[in-house]
């Protein structure tokens, strides 16, 4: 529980950090009194309209995401595991891509997140169709690669065939992910589909760690394998699907979270479900509030971030773990 | 009364008939040892009266629930499988899993089940180590640690004193067999016959597609049934120091 604590205390000093970071240079005490008091003015809806969402999207995805990651990892006993390997992020950005292209994103607000949803939400009863009845988890795996190689060569497609270089343009940048110019709708319209896939992940918590010692011997300790699938399945698409409409695809945090974590929380998958959300917040945090630092005035993608932060994480796992070997 | 019992159970897997027609039941206090050559289906019939796999016949346990089956029988599997760095105590404490509501913290005497298990698998001096980086015999004996932490009246183990130092595969077959007189069954399959004659209750010989022999062990391990599924020729006898029993050559 400490370890947990202290997450959450970091997380909490990350958001107030994150709602004073800025291109208005402002005093951080001024910005922050700005949110509660409509007497400052532009400052107030600065604040408000612009920081705020952000500041809460990056919780929302960053602890979506992490904990999709570790709960992924817990149901394929496999630390490589992420959240996209079902195909859902694939799809949901395929949706999204669609959307630019056809200029339905242009035309209507949420054109491009409520795209990007109906994608996930085709991804998934694909994946769910092709993996079939029974609950193994090697033919979900194989569900999920055809879903994402589909996915992919469509959006490939779609860049290929897209019109002129400035639509190409907004795609490729869309699919960086970014939580930059994010409203208080977009936070409206994650957060149902994060907090539901939180609530379902979280029934899955018991079976995960039977998960630890196998199929057969989870099975007859009263798991219902089927039944778990089926949860982490629609949890796992809930979450990814939610967070890639308004914020993009954004990798790396689902896999890196929980395997830094993991030594931390004594390896159990049903406790590394909740430090890797706050986890997963405070990357995201972090690399949201490093975007606004390092390039102020380019556009930073937050995906880009999180990518060039994660790989050599990644190394030093690996490293780390080849020293760990005989 | 019968802990489980199996009626006619057969099992085709993809279109082979591993066997079929197979009955026998499990009362309390016995400790069964299920022997046969490879391929002979001690896996699958364990697994399929387990109910997990598909199956013809019938099996009490196969048609309960997956909640009611994990307070009936508790099952080692073959694969010793742990997938992530968690300590031993951890392990073991996974066996009280279906006792415990979801989130629930482990009551008092749930924890004494697991440090009991600990201590009759001798795991005391590994409880905090992590199970996964234990060589291959002390993690057979955290997970055999786990299924008696489980605490059901059957419990069932796939070859769980394979790759057990000599030592360790004598006081794991003493600690089946005082559950056995506790009152629990106990259900193994095992290679090792020299241990199943002096430790077992009884012994189910698995071999052509079916049940050779079942009964007390000098019934058993008779030479002819010996030559007849394994094809050896065998030392028995009966000693001042129990039963001992010896494969010498491999006949034709």
């Amino acid at each position: 529980m400490r370890l947990e604590l202290g997450l959450l205390l970091v997380l909490i000093a990350l958001f107030v950090v994150s709602l004073t970071v800025g291109p208005a240079n402002v005093p951080a005490r001024d910005s922050l009194a700005a949110l509660f008091d409509p007497g400052y003015g532009p400052l107030t809806l600065v604040m408000q309209e612009i920081r705020l969402p952000r500041a809460l999207l990056a919780i929302i995805v960053g602890a979506g995401l992490g904990l999709a990651g570790a709960s992924m990892q817990g149901y394929l006993r496999n630390p490589l595991a992420e959240p996209g390997l079902i195909g859902v992020s694939g799809s949901a950005a395929l949706g999204a891509v669609l959307a630019i292209y056809s200029g339905l994103a242009a035309g209507a607000s949420l054109g491009l997140p409520l795209a990007a949803l109906a994608g996930a939400l085709v991804g998934v009863f694909l994946v769910m169709t092709l993996a079939g009845p029974r609950g193994g988890s090697l033919t979900l795996i194989l569900a999920g690669i055809a879903i994402s190689a589909l996915a992919g060569a469509l959006t490939s497609l779609v860049l290929n065939l897209s019109p002129n270089p400035f639509a190409a343009n907004e795609i490729v940048f869309w699919m960086m992910g970014s939580l930059a110019d994010r409203s208080m709708t977009h936070v409206w319209l994650a957060l149902p589909f994060v907090l539901a896939g939180i609530a379902i992940i979280a029934t899955t918590a018991r079976g995960l760690d039977a998960l630890t010692l196998g199929e057969d011997a989870a099975q007859t300790m009263g798991i219902d394998l089927g039944r778990l699938r089926l949860l982490l399945v629609f949890g796992t698409a809930a979450i990814v699907g939610g967070t890639t409409a308004v914020a993009g695809a954004i990798g790396f945090v689902g896999l890196v979270v929980p395997h830094i974590l993991r030594p931390l929380v004594g390896a159990r998958p049903s406790r590394l479900l909740w430090s890797s959300a706050i986890g997963g917040a405070i990357m995201l945090q972090l690399a949201d509030i490093a975007v606004r630092l390092i390039l102020p005035e380019r556009d930073l993608k937050l995906g880009v971030v999180t990518a060039i932060v994660g790989a050599p994480l990644f190394l030093h796992l690996i490293f780390k773990t080849r020293k760990e070997l005989p | 009364m019968s802990l489980l019992s199996v009626k006619n159970l057969g099992v085709t897997l993809r279109n082979r008939t591993v066997f079929e027609d197979i009955s026998f039941s499990v009362p309390k206090g016995e400790f069964i040892g299920l022997i046969g050559p490879n391929g002979a289906g001690k896996t699958t019939l364990m697994r399929a009266s387990l109910g997990l796999l598909p199956h013809t016949g019938n099996s009490t346990i196969a048609e309960m629930s997956a909640r009611d089956r994990a307070h009936a029988v508790a099952w080692m599997p073959q694969s010793r499988e742990i997938a992530w760095p968690i300590s031993v105590e951890r392990i073991v404490a996974l066996g009280r899993l279906p006792h415990l509501g979801a989130g629930q913290k482990m009551p008092p005497q749930d924890q004494a089940h697991v440090d009991a298990a600990i201590s009759r698998l001798g795991l005391d001096a590994f409880r905090a180590r992590a199970a996964s980086r234990l060589s291959g015999g002390e993690q057979a004996r955290a997970l055999i640690a786990r299924s008696i932490a489980q605490d059901t009246p059957l419990l069932m183990a796939d070859e769980p004193i394979a790759g057990l130092d000599p030592a360790h595969q004598i006081s794991t077959m003493q600690v089946f067999s005082e559950l056995a007189k506790e009152g629990h069954a106990v259900v193994v399959s095992i290679h090792d016959l020299g241990l199943a004659a002096r430790h077992c209750t009884r012994l189910i010989l698995l071999a052509k597609g079916g049940i050779l022999a079942d009964g007390k062990p000098r019934d058993v391990l008779t030479p002819d049934l010996m030559a007849e599924a394994f094809g050896i020729s065998v030392w028995h006898e009966e000693t001042e120091q129990g039963p001992v029993f010896q494969p010498l050559e491999v006949v034709s």
